[in-house]
C-alpha cells in the first residue's frame, strides 16, 4: 500500500472569504472503492473537481498516477485524462447527441479508430453499463433518470479508464434502481479492475460497496476507515451520521444480508 | 512495462501475446487484418499480459473470425485474471441493431414532407386554440378587472415595448434614408424628385413603420417570452402553478400579450416617425428638398387615413407575436435544448405570421379602398 493512485496533500480551496478546504490530505489506493462523505457544503464535490482538474486549488499538491498533473502541458494532461472517467450528477450527457454518440465522443477525441470499431466499442460499453442495445440511438431526454446515469457510466468507461469518479451516483434514484446501480458499480469495478472515487450521501451505498470511507468536515479529512470502523469513531458528526436513525437502518440491512 | 501485442500464426498454432489494451489498438487492428481464414489446430492465449474491454472486444473478433465460440475458448485457455472481464465482454450482444429505416430515400423524403405538413396543420390548430383560450381568459379577467396583473403588465410593457424603442427607431431611420436615396435615383430621370416625399411617407405610414417594428419586436421580445416561459416550463414551475390553483394563462400569457398589444402601436408610430425623419434628412441633403418644403408636401398629399391604416395593423401583429411566443414557451419540454429549439421556432413563426397578416390587410384595404 505504498503507491497510492491518487495522492492529495496540503490542499486548500477558498471561495472569497469562505474556506472550504484547509490543508487537506487524502490517499486513494489502487483498486479500492473510496467513499467520500460530509455535510452539505463540506466540499466533497470541490475535492472531486480539484482532483480531476476542473478547479484550480488555491494551494496544495495533487498527484494522480504518481504525476502532478497541474505542472503538465495540455497535451500531456490529456493522455492522463483519458485514464479516468467521471460520472456527473444526473449523467451530464450531451443533450444534442444520442447515447451512442455520447459514448463515442471521448473515443473520437482520444483515439483514431475506424468508425466501425468505434461503434462496436460504444455498443459494448452501453451493454456493460446494463442498458439495452436499443438505447444507443436514443437521445438523453428520452431516457429515465436511472438510464441516464447508466448512459453516463457507459461514457465514463468509454476509454477503459483506471479510475472512475462518481458524484452522487444514486441521488434521485428509487431504492430499487439505486441498489441495482450499486451492483453495477461493484461488477464493473471487479471486471475492469477500477479504482472508484465515490462522493455520496447514500448510506446504503456506503455499506454495500465501499472499501474505505473518508469523512470531510472542518475543511479536512477527519477520518478514513472502513465503514464498520467509523461507527465507533468518537467525532460527534460521524456519530450523528452513522448512528442516526438512517445510519442504523442501513447497518441492519447490511448485516442481515450477511450469511 | 507495456508489451506490444503480437499474433503469431503457424501451421499448428495460433498464439496471442502481449498487451491487448486500448492503447495498442492500431497494432492489433493491423495484425488482425493479416490473419488467414483457416484455423490452426492449437490456440494459445496464455501469453496475453494485459486485457481491457477494448482488447477483449478485439479478441472476440479474432475468435469469431475463426468460427469459435468465444466464451468456451476463454474458459479453456484464458488467464484466470482476465476471465471475468472477458466473459462479460463476450456476453454483450455486439450486432448493430437492425436499421429501422427499411424504406428507400424517396419514401423517407416524402414521409418527411408529409410530417412537416402535418406539423404545420397541428401548429395552426394549436395556435387557434391558444388564441381562443387566451381570449376567454381575457373575457373572465375583464369581468373581474382586479385579477389583471397590472404590475407584471407594466413590467412587460417596459421590457418588450419601451426598451425596444432605440433599436427600432434607429433601424427605421436608416431604412427611411435608404428608401429616400432609392426614390431619388429612380425618380430623377423623370424629373420627379419631389415625389420622393410621397414615396417615403406612403411606404412608412402604410407598411414599413409598423412592419419593421413588428419584426424587430418579434425577434427581440417574442423570443424572450418563449425563453422565459420555456425555462419555467422545464423547471416544472408551470405545473407548480397549476397545482396551486393558479392559471398560467392569466399570470403569464395575458400580461405579456396585453403589454405587447398596448405598446406595439406606440412603437410602430415612433418607428414611422423615425423613418420619415430619415427620409427627410436625405431629401434635404441630397435633393435640396428643405424641411419646410418636405412638410408642406406631406400635408398636401397625405391624410390621416394613411397613418391609421398602418397603425391599425399593429395590435393584430402584437397579438400574433405575443401568442406565438407564449405558446412556443408552453410547448417546451425537458431539456434546455428544447428551449433553444422553440425560441427559434417562435421567431420564425411570428415573423411569418406577421408578414402573412400584412398581406391579408393589404388585400383587404384594396377591396375596401382604404
Amino acid at each position: 500500500m505504498s503507491d497510492p493512485i491518487i495522492r492529495v496533500s496540503g490542499l486548500s480551496n477558498r471561495f472569497g472569504e469562505q474556506t472550504v478546504h484547509q490543508d487537506l490530505a487524502l490517499d486513494v489506493e489502487r483498486g479500492e472503492v473510496l467513499g467520500v462523505v460530509g455535510g452539505s457544503g463540506s466540499g466533497k464535490s470541490v475535492l472531486l473537481r480539484s482532483i480531476v482538474g476542473l478547479r484550480t486549488p488555491n494551494a496544495g499538491r495533487i498527484e494522480v498516477f504518481g504525476k502532478n498533473l497541474a505542472q503538465m502541458d495540455d497535451r500531456e494532461r490529456r493522455s492522463y485524462e483519458r485514464r479516468w472517467g467521471i460520472l456527473f450528477q444526473d449523467g451530464a450527457l450531451f443533450s444534442s447527441l444520442t447515447v451512442a454518440q455520447n459514448v463515442e465522443a471521448p473515443l473520437k477525441e482520444h483515439f483514431d479508430f475506424p468508425p466501425a470499431l468505434r461503434e462496436e466499442l460504444a455498443r459494448l460499453k452501453i451493454s456493460l453499463a446494463g442498458l439495452p442495445l436499443n438505447s444507443g440511438p436514443k437521445y438523453p431526454r428520452q431516457l429515465s433518470g436511472g438510464m441516464r446515469k447508466r448512459a453516463g457510466i457507459a461514457r465514463a468507461i468509454a476509454c477503459d479508464p483506471e479510475i472512475l469518479f462518481l458524484d452522487e451516483p444514486t441521488a434521485g434514484l428509487d431504492p430499487i434502481s439505486a441498489a441495482l446501480f450499486d451492483e453495477l458499480i461493484l461488477t464493473l469495478k471487479e471486471a475492469l479492475k477500477l479504482t472508484v472515487f465515490l462522493v455520496t450521501h447514500d448510506l446504503d451505498t456506503l455499506y454495500r460497496i465501499t472499501d474505505r470511507v473518508a469523512v470531510l468536515a472542518e475543511g479536512r479529512v477527519i477520518a478514513v476507515a472502513p465503514v464498520a470502523a467509523l461507527e465507533h469513531h468518537p467525532h460527534p458528526w460521524i456519530q450523528a451520521y452513522f448512528m442516526g436513525p438512517r445510519g442504523r437502518a442501513a447497518q441492519r440491512a447490511e448485516r442481515s444480508e450477511l450469511p | 512495462m507495456a508489451q506490444a501485442p503480437e499474433i503469431q500464426i503457424s501451421e499448428e498454432a495460433l498464439a496471442l501475446a502481449g498487451d491487448w489494451t486500448i492503447a495498442q489498438v492500431p497494432t492489433l487492428l493491423a495484425q488482425i487484418e493479416r490473419l488467414p481464414r483457416t484455423l490452426p489446430e492449437r490456440l494459445d492465449l496464455a501469453q496475453i499480459s494485459a486485457l481491457d474491454p477494448t482488447g477483449a472486444q478485439l479478441l472476440k473478433r479474432v475468435l469469431l473470425r475463426f468460427g469459435l465460440d468465444p466464451q468456451k475458448v476463454a474458459e479453456l485457455h484464458l488467464n484466470r485474471a482476465f476471465l471475468d472481464l472477458a466473459l462479460r465482454v463476450f456476453a454483450a450482444p455486439s450486432e448493430a441493431p437492425s436499421a429501422s429505416d427499411a424504406h428507400g430515400m424517396v419514401y423517407t423524403r416524402l414521409a418527411l414532407i408529409g410530417a412537416a405538413l402535418d406539423a404545420f396543420q397541428i401548429n395552426a390548430r394549436l395556435l387557434l386554440g391558444f388564441l381562443g383560450l387566451t381570449l376567454s381568459t381575457l373575457g373572465r379577467t375583464l369581468l373581474n378587472p382586479s385579477r389583471l396583473r397590472a404590475t407584471a403588465m407594466v413590467h412587460h410593457m417596459e421590457a418588450a415595448g419601451f426598451n425596444a424603442l432605440p433599436i427600432v427607431c434607429l433601424l427605421s431611420f436608416l431604412v427611411g434614408a435608404v428608401v429616400a436615396y432609392l426614390g431619388a435615383s429612380v425618380l430623377r430621370p423623370y424629373g420627379g424628385e419631389l415625389f420622393t416625399v410621397e414615396l417615403i411617407a406612403f411606404s412608412f405610414m402604410r407598411e414599413f413603420g409598423v412592419l419593421l417594428a413588428a419584426i424587430i419586436v418579434a425577434g427581440r421580445s417574442g423570443s424572450a417570452f418563449t425563453a422565459e416561459i420555456g425555462s419555467m416550463k422545464s423547471h416544472e414551475e408551470i405545473d407548480a402553478m397549476r397545482a396551486l390553483g393558479l392559471d398560467p394563462i392569466e399570470i403569464l400569457v395575458l400580461p405579456r400579450t396585453l403589454a405587447l398589444v398596448a405598446t406595439l402601436p406606440l412603437v410602430a408610430f415612433l418607428a414611422t416617425f423615425a423613418g420619415v425623419m430619415g427620409g427627410a434628412l436625405v431629401s434635404w441633403i441630397s435633393l435640396d428638398i428643405g424641411p419646410a418644403l418636405f412638410l408642406s408636401r406631406l400635408q398636401d398629399s397625405m391624410s390621416w387615413e394613411h397613418l391609421t391604416s398602418g397603425l391599425i395593423k399593429a395590435p393584430f401583429f402584437a397579438l400574433a407575436i405575443g401568442l406565438i411566443g407564449c405558446l412556443e414557451g408552453m410547448k417546451v419540454e425537458g431539456s434546455a435544448e428544447s428551449v433553444g429549439r422553440h425560441t427559434t421556432s417562435a421567431v420564425v413563426q411570428s415573423i411569418f405570421v406577421v408578414i402573412l397578416l400584412d398581406a391579408l390587410f393589404a388585400m383587404f384595404y384594396l377591396e375596401i379602398d382604404f
